[in-house]
């Protein structure tokens, strides 16, 4: 995400390059600086033992992070595994569950914002069930499947419908009324509205929801996997058990990134849809 | 530009630009008529409504309105603010339903939208996914469906030309002024080539020097086409500029049409020397005088 800040906007449209040059090499001066002091103070700290016990310091963890980005694929069992490998089995049950939430929650939204009957109808279900916490469906989802993969799966799904399908029937609902007109004065048929006319009018906020089901997956999936076994949740539940702290904040820092890249993706796409509205 | 081509791929009625056209025996001498039209809006009586205390009462926005208009003419309707004209436009275009009374067109009465009415929008409704191009395919796609490529590439081409619009063809809404966006928002209704283009404040979002050169634009592709219009406007140099009949409406509720002004300038009309046609301050004077005493009894009554 960046900061932006309207008049500084405004400024640069009317200023040279230079200037949009130079607030971007001062933003990165200021990052490099504040990372720097940040480390430093980390450094310090461990070593005068500030903190609590067993904090490693900041050269240590570093260390641990090259190592583990330089060594991502050995496989010594389920309990030493490279963070290349608990980084694929996180992300693909996310594909997956996000995917099958995804089919779901467009078409269901669709359908649900098209009908006002059918969105007042639904609103309710949808409304109870979003604000559940993902890790309460843990146990039912155990005691359905009995399968930790598929648990883990249903988990991402159960969690990640909601954004994308509240999104999408919001967005299917308000449809600008205008646009709607125009498709009834050329006479165009129902299907041909829904398709060249609602479904791209709406497209901003389906792809909105999808970035929202996509953060709220990857949220989830550490935590569902420090139940299930596999995978980078289950890699810090594990060095938590070993007491290691570097690893874990090497994870950590691991998940933020990934989260980093995945939501990136998504903005792009929110700008590539949004023809000069507002996502 | 050549003025023949622009007519020419279905425009079936295909007549020569500029001259005016006789009207042709066949046709009605009357092609859009409202007989006694008039909208009540419905209040809001049920059961949830009177349960949230948010009940409404009905209200009729127009009364009785009746109005005939001939082939190939372009009328204007003015009246104070909130009297119902876009809800008498709409129930021209179908898109609003009439409470009792009807509206022939061609004798036919109107049921509902449909694309022997062209509609331009006081807020464009372009489609922000759609380039220049796309919106008006897509219009024309949709009502000849079974058109060529080959034609339906040559009558969007033409539209744009007439709105002069050349150049722009790949742009978005969204990188278009204004100004430029209300010309696609022409070529899209024209494109379909309507019997009667209805416009709702087509330049009311526009800023007064665009407005007027778009003005000046239309009368220029109203001299090429000769399609009826019916226009709404606040303005009265535009209603004087463009019409052949200027219908002034009086406040609502249950409005009515006060007067029908016929506009005696001969054409093309320039608005740098239409003011100095002997009747010109006349008319000026007396829709001002119409409009001023309306718009004092609305904001009276809202004193009161
Ligand atoms: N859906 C509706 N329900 C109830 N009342 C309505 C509705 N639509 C319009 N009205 C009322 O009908 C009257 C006429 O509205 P309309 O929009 O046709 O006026 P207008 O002449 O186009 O006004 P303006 O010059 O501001 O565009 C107004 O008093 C308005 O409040
Ligand atoms: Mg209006």
């Amino acid at each position: 995400m960046t900061i932006s800040n309207p008049a500084l906007v405004e400024a640069k449209k009317q200023d040279s390059e230079s200037f949009w040059r130079s607030e971007n090499a001062k933003a990165i001066g200021l990052f490099v600086i504040s990372l720097a002091l940040f480390l430093a103070f980390w450094e310090l700290g461990a070593n005068m033992k500030w903190f609590a016990k067993g904090m490693p310091t900041a050269s240590k963890t570093l260390q641990e992070l090259w190592w583990w980005s330089t060594h991502p694929f050995f496989d010594n069992g389920p309990n030493d595994l490279g963070i290349g490998w608990n980084l694929l089995i996180s992300l693909r049950r996310v594909a997956i569950g996000y995917t099958l939430a995804s089919i779901i929650a467009v078409p269901l939204g669709i359908l649900i914002g098209i009908s006002p009957v059918a969105y007042k109808a639904f609103n309710p279900y949808v409304q109870l069930l979003k604000p559940v916490s993902p890790l309460a469906w843990l146990p039912l989802g155990l005691y359905i499947f009995r399968d930790s993969e598929l648990t883990g799966i249903f988990i991402i799904l159960i969690s990640s419908i909601w954004p994308t399908l509240t999104n999408t029937a919001f967005g299917v609902a308000n449809v600008n009324p205008e646009y709607l007109d125009v498709s009834k004065t050329l006479g165009a048929s129902r299907l041909r509205t829904v398709f060249k006319i609602i479904i791209p009018a709406a497209l901003p906020n389906i792809v909105s929801g999808l970035r929202i089901s996509m953060g709220i997956s990857w949220l989830v999936i550490v935590a569902a996997e420090m139940l299930l076994g596999t995978g980078l949740g289950y890699f810090i539940w594990n060095e938590w058990n070993n007491l290691y702290i570097p690893n874990i904040l090497v994870a950590i820092f691991i998940i933020g990134l990934v989260g980093l890249i995945l939501d990136s993706l998504f903005a792009a796409l929110e700008k590539f849809v949004a023809f000069g509205r507002k996502a | 530009m050549n003025l023949a081509s622009v007519d020419s791929v279905y425009h079936s009625n295909s007549q020569p630009a500029v001259i005016p056209v006789p009207s042709d025996p066949s046709e009605p001498s009357v092609q859009l008529s409202i007989r006694n039209v008039t909208k009540v809006f419905t209040g809001k009586r049920d059961f949830f409504s009177k349960l949230s205390r948010k009940t409404t009462r009905d209200f009729t926005a127009i009364e009785e309105i009746s109005l005939d208009i001939e082939p190939n003419t372009f009328v204007s309707i003015i009246g104070p603010s909130g009297c119902g004209k876009s809800t008498l436009l709409n129930m021209i275009a179908g898109l609003s339903e009439i409470s009792s009374g009807e509206i022939l067109l061609n004798n036919r009465p109107i049921q509902g939208p449909g694309p022997d009415r062209g509609m331009v929008f006081q807020n464009y409704a372009l489609m922000p996914w759609m380039n220049v191009e796309e919106n008006i395919r897509f219009a024309v796609e949709t009502v000849y469906p079974k058109l060529s490529p080959k034609l339906m590439a040559r009558s969007i081409k033409e539209n744009i030309q007439l709105v002069g619009l050349v150049g722009a063809e790949k742009k978005h809404p969204h990188e278009l002024s204004g100004g430029m966006r209300q010309r696609v928002g022409i070529a899209r209704a024209l494109a379909i080539n309507p019997q009667i283009l209805l416009m709702d404040e087509p330049f009311g979002a526009l800023d007064a020097l665009t407005r007027g050169f778009l003005q000046s634009e239309v009368e220029r592709i109203w001299e090429q086409q000769r399609k009826t219009v019916i226009m709404i406007t606040h303005s009265i140099e535009e209603a004087l500029l463009l019409s052949d009949r200027i219908v002034m409406m009086t406040r609502g509720p249950a409005a009515r049409v006060n007067e029908i002004l016929e506009v005696p300038f001969p054409r093309p009309r320039d608005r740098e020397t239409i003011d100095q046609h002997p009747a010109y301050h006349q008319l000026k004077a007396e829709m001002e005088r119409h409009l001023f005493r309306e718009t004092r009894a609305v904001e009276e009554s809202r004193i009161r």
